[in-house]
């Protein structure tokens, strides 16, 4: 018990003085993180939109892999991140190997599946007539589909949060690909590991606290966002 | 004069099952149609297909004197039709809002006030800023309504517009459909089960029997002189639907 106190108190401690090391570890899980979500979500919506409407040859296929996908452990995925960016791996020349680069590519794969999977079931569960009833009101097919997503926004708005959420607290992958390298590839989770195998435990308390915060302001966001753009609110 | 409506040669198959077989239909431009028959006989397949919504199996439809299809139809013409649907879908979005969603598609803008004269004319005024989820039956219908007529379609396709109405609201809304045609020249196809409603507001009456139309005619001579004996038994209540 008194060890959590302490560790909260240090955490607090740490965020304000602002410690050079926390910033920049923080700031590379944002990065890793955000830029993971960013893609998959340019990729994912679009793919989960389509999915959502279009019967095709194949797709059930499809759906199992993107379902499959969302139950991914991260440590199978840094494993086979990792083989594929090694040295002797197809994209061994690349060069990414311990890079923030094979890290914000093993997230991807992560919450790709996830953003794409979760779109997908919200835009299914629309009412079928609601296309022809958007098309008989003038609408473009590009203007169908906003006004779809716009539709299915609170089930659009989980997914983008549900995939931050597990890529911002997994280690597994970005530990095996980016390595835990001091000032280059350590993020919250790793440098968590760390420092309890070290038994540093209030730094890691610390570390624990302020992951759990980042998480905590994405949920709050959702229901802000949400919130906006519920006409009941 | 080239009618508004050309249907030629029309087949539509949902499976193996034909749902629809009509050699030929014209709607003339400034009139209202009804359309009437059993449930099940196939006329909000029928809207559909007029609103250029689904491609006809076989056949052609004409729209202003030139053959089109769901892809072929340019948007600034599949833009003069509309549909108020059996059943209405609004937006989880404020009745105003909903109203003015298709001036929204048009301008990119807001509707500058025709939407808030839309629904006073529906007598929903006072709904404009609820949202729309929260409606009855009764007032979705009419906001969907509202927000066909607020584009000022040439050609308006209303499948049981007062399906769900009291007989005032009923009465209120035919009002607002005959002027529309009468004032803006607003041509109707209108589906209703109420063959009194149909003798109150259209020009001419079709019969659509099992995906046929058995017989079309101007309004007097369908109910006191109707031709097929369907149509008589249609109008006598004897038919089981
Ligand atoms: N998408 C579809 N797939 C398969 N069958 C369909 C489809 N839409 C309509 N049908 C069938 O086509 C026939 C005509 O349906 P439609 O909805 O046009 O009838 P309706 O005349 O409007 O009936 P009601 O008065 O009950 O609304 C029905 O037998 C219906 O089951
Ligand atoms: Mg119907």
């Amino acid at each position: 018990m008194e060890t959590i106190l302490r560790g909260v108190v240090e955490a607090l401690q740490l965020l304000l003085s602002f410690d050079a090391d926390l910033r920049e570890i923080v700031g590379l899980s944002l990065w890793v993180s955000g830029a993971a979500l960013a893609i998959s979500v340019v990729m994912g919506v679009p793919v989960g939109v389509w999915l959502g409407l279009r019967q095709f040859p194949g797709r059930q296929l499809l759906v199992a892999l993107i379902y499959t996908g969302m139950g991914l452990p991260p440590v199978v995925v840094g494993l086979a991140v990792y083989l594929t960016l090694s040295r002797q791996g197809p994209l061994g020349d690349l060069g990414w190997l311990f890079t923030p680069t094979a890290m914000i590519l093993a997230q991807v794969i992560l919450a790709l599946p996830m953003v794409a999977g979760f779109t997908m079931t919200a835009i299914a569960a629309l009412p079928a007539q609601l296309i022809l009833q958007l098309r008989a009101l003038g609408a473009t097919p590009a203007q169908v589909n906003l006004t779809l997503l716009y539709e299915a926004r609170n089930g659009v708005l989980a997914a983008i949060v549900g995939g931050f959420g597990a890529i911002i607290s997994e280690v597994g992958s970005v530990m095996m690909v980016g390595g835990n390298i001091d000032h280059k590839t350590r993020v919250l989770t790793t440098a968590i590991v760390l420092e309890t195998r070290k038994g540093n435990f209030d730094l890691a308390i610390a570390l624990g606290v302020v992951l759990l915060g980042l998480a905590f302001m994405a949920n709050w966001l959702l229901l802000r966002l949400q919130g906006r753009l519920d006409p009941r609110m | 004069m080239t009618p508004l409506l050309l249907v030629s040669d029309l087949e539509h198959r949902y499976g193996a099952r034909t749902v629809l077989r009509i050699p030929q239909l014209q709607v003339q431009a400034g009139e209202i149609l009804a359309l009437v028959g059993p449930s099940g006989a196939g006329k909000s397949t029928l809207l559909r297909l007029l609103n250029f919504l689904e491609a006809p199996s076989a056949g052609q439809i004409h729209f202003r004197g030139q053959p089109y299809t769901p892809q072929t139809l340019p948007l600034a013409l599949r833009r003069r039709i509309t549909t108020v649907f059996q059943q209405p879908i609004l937006l989880d979005m404020s009745v105003r809002a909903n109203v003015a969603y298709g001036l929204r598609l048009r301008t990119g803008g807001n509707g500058h006030g025709q939407e808030d004269a839309a629904l006073q004319a529906v007598g929903l005024a006072h709904l404009a800023p609820a949202r729309a989820r929260t409606l009855s039956g009764g007032e979705a219908q009419r906001v969907s309504l509202a927000r066909a007529l607020v584009l000022d379609p040439d050609l308006l396709l209303l499948d049981e517009p007062t399906a769900n109405l009291d007989p005032g609201n009923v009465r209120a809304i035919e009002e607002i459909v005959a002027t529309a045609n009468r004032q803006r020249g607003t041509t109707i196809v209108l589906v209703t089960h109420n063959v009194w409603q149909a003798r109150r507001l259209a020009q001419r009456v079709a019969f659509l029997y099992e995906g046929e139309l058995l017989e079309t005619a101007a309004t007097a001579d369908f109910f006191e002189r109707p031709q097929h004996p369907r149509t008589a038994a249609f109008l006598h209540g004897d038919m089981v639907y």
